[in-house]
């Protein structure tokens, strides 16, 4: 069990090593540097200016300065109005956090619930219409989702109010982020479900006596969680690139709306700090819900 | 001598009584062989899959896409990028018409006995043909998706046979770089990887025939090429590393089979299947990604229309001109519930594993 821990967070920590590579090395074949500019200044101006932010090192020397200040929590400054880049991410986050944590809870439960419905009922008009729908809401982009719920019930119905920092309705944004994840829990859970009634246990316990619910709940359930579980990970990498789009729609000022105008405004340092923020809270998050499937399946052996 | 075999019959045995039965003409084993078809692996899914009413119908809808995608700009006498003109002049007051209705212009040129071809889905603001930009957006978007797609199954098809086949040191080195590159978050390295190559590819690329695909979407297929191959490659190794365990080659080995033949009946039939259906899903995935692209201001160049870029363009003027989102989001919808249903059925009808 330990060797596997160990083994999992070794390949987690190279994983963010070679992201933050990527990253560095990737951003700085963009042509141009920072002190470029028209009107080009004093070349010795320059040159203090390259020595201040150790630009005239090499490239690699540069890396290593970039990884330290970041294990500092030190991103470096924005290029649209010179703040702390760590500010930035900091303050936009918690709300961010707030949303995709609400929604990676509202995408499991009712789905987990609908999935289960659905295998109860298998093929009655309940099933049917939960698994049309989770089949439509697999099909919808974000966006358009989000696009239209903005429309129907903040602009034209005018049930919900547009977001505002002071006023902050969290509804329509949770609903756009958890829908794609809900229909697709829902028809795991069912798949799973489904597979788990038909198993021989559940047909010993039926045999034995044992109620209804506690057959559903002590026995099939249970084991159709697991799959569910190995689709956390996915699940949070799509609500978290999910969280650009519909912040952006709802122009809620957090971290995914400020990663999309850094880059329109192509934010070099802001694009950098965010992907690696982003891919490390990504790897970890990965990491966490590859350890707890492994924790829950009896079935695997930690080889 | 029967005796031997068949000792004496018992009164309540259900010994058969030989006499009775005779050997069959060769006339009537001809008979009895006509009387079944041979059927191949591939006959024997497509049966299946035309009994799937669903499958059905996502195909005949794909097929109306395609189809309508290739005849409309025939019959439609607009261009993408044209601005609506009427005796050569450009029409101002052809801006973000509704659905079937003539500019002010128009309407006068139409008293005046000239026909126009009517605006299905009205003008954007540019006064441009929507429908026919619709139309060029459903080929940009199910190009790049069927492209991607087959990019990922052509480098995920060797890695992964590479791997499966030659096993050992050459699959460990090899699944450890796809574990790392299944671990980069893909949507995070694309963006990155577009923001790079959107600022150092159009320089190189300046005067070359690539120029008019556009860069974003050339680095769409470069970050595919480099990214997404990987599930397909894990998936083509696990189904040749599972499928070499079986007893049914071990069988086909005892009897003397080349490994050609193994190969070929036996290893290819029993993936093949599994790969197109994951290819036919990897399309609306792809349509996904290049819609969330557009959406983040890194898809197609401007003039050039995708879906993605022209429902995330219709979000300004929401409230007044709400078809203009409808048109390409529904399209995006149709497209990939039909290719995820027609997957489905795929699955249902070519996978062995699912066979009863």
């Amino acid at each position: 069990m330990w060797k596997y821990v160990l083994k999992r967070v070794a390949l987690a920590i190279f994983t963010i090593f070679i992201i933050i590579a990527i990253t560095f090395f990737v951003m700085n074949a963009i042509p141009g540097g920072p002190f470029q500019t028209e009107k080009a200044p004093d070349p010795a101006v320059q040159k203090m200016l390259m020595q201040r932010y150790n630009l005239d090192k090499p490239l690699w020397e540069q890396f290593f300065i970039y990884l330290g200040n970041i294990f500092h929590g030190d991103f470096g400054i924005s290029l649209k109005n010179g703040r702390e880049i760590s500010t930035i991410i900091g303050e936009s986050f918690r709300i961010s956090a707030e949303i995709g944590g609400i929604a990676i809870v509202v995408a499991l439960i009712p789905g987990l619930i609908f999935g289960s419905l659905a295998a109860l009922m298998r093929n009655r008009w309940e099933d049917r219409l939960i698994m049309f729908s989770s089949t439509v809401f697999v099909a919808v982009p974000s966006f358009v989702l989000a696009t239209i719920l903005l429309l129907i019930f903040s602009l034209k119905l005018k049930l919900i109010p547009v977001w505002t920092v002071d006023n902050p309705n969290y509804l329509l944004p949770i609903i756009a982020l958890a829908l794609y994840p809900m229909s697709y829990i829902t028809r795991l859970t069912k798949s799973s479900m489904l597979d788990a009634l038909g198993q021989d246990y559940v047909r010993t316990a039926r045999a034995k006596g044992v109620s209804e619910t506690r057959i559903i709940f002590k026995h099939a359930l249970r084991n159709a969680l697991i799959p569910v579980i190995t689709y956390l990970g996915p699940m949070t990498a799509y609500i978290i690139t999910g969280s650009l789009v519909v912040e952006t729609v709802f122009t809620i000022g957090g971290l995914g709306t400020k990663f999309v105008s850094s880059i329109n405004n192509r934010d070099y340092p802001l694009i950098m700090a965010t992907t690696i923020f982003l891919a490390v809270l990504l790897v970890f998050l990965t990491l966490l819900s590859d350890l707890v499937y492994k924790l829950v399946d009896p079935k695997i052996n930690f080889e | 001598m029967d005796n031997e075999i068949f000792p004496k019959k018992r009164p309540f045995s259900m010994q058969m009584d030989l006499s009775k039965f005779s050997p069959a003409s060769d006339e009537e084993k001809q008979q009895i062989t006509q009387m079944r078809e041979s059927t191949t692996f591939f006959k024997d899914g497509m049966r299946k899959l035309r009994k799937d009413p669903l499958a059905m119908i996502s195909i005949a809808v794909l097929l109306l896409i395609v189809l309508t995608i290739f005849i409309a700009p025939v019959i439609v006498p607009y261009d993408y990028q044209e601005m609506i003109a009427v005796d050569g002049v450009r029409d101002r007051t052809a801006k973000n018409l509704p659905p079937f209705t003539y500019s002010e212009n128009e309407q006068a040129a139409i008293k005046s006995g000239e026909k126009i071809f009517p605006h299905i889905f009205g003008t954007d603001q540019l006064s441009r043909d929507y429908f026919i930009r619709v139309v060029y957006g459903t080929r940009v978007s199910l190009t790049v998706g069927v492209f991607a797609s087959i990019i990922v199954l052509i480098i995920g098809l060797i890695y992964g046979s590479v791997s499966g086949y030659f096993g050992g040191k050459v699959d460990l080195i090899l699944m450890r770089i796809v574990d790392i590159i299944y671990a980069l978050p893909d949507l995070l390295m694309i963006i990155l990887l577009s923001v790079v190559l959107d600022s150092t590819l159009s320089r190189a690329l300046e005067g070359t025939a690539l120029a008019n695909i556009g860069t974003n979407m050339l680095s769409i297929f470069i970050v595919f090429g480099l990214l997404y191959w990987v599930s397909m490659a894990r998936l083509v190794r696990g189904q040749i590393l599972s499928i070499k365990e079986n007893e049914y080659i071990l069988a086909a080995k005892a009897l003397g089979a080349k490994s050609g033949r193994i190969i070929r009946k036996h290893i290819l039939p029993n993936c093949i299947s599994v790969i197109i259906i994951s290819t036919a899903l990897q399309i609306p995935a792809a349509i996904f990604t290049e819609s969330f692209l557009s959406f983040v201001g890194l898809g197609v160049q401007a003039p050039m229309p995708s879906l993605g870029s022209l429902a995330s363009a219709a979000r300004e003027g929401l409230q007044s001109y709400p078809y203009k989102l409808l048109f390409p989001a529904l399209t995006i919808c149709l497209i990939v519930l039909s290719f995820n249903l027609l997957g489905d059925g795929l699955r249902d009808a070519f996978d062995p594993k699912l066979r009863r």
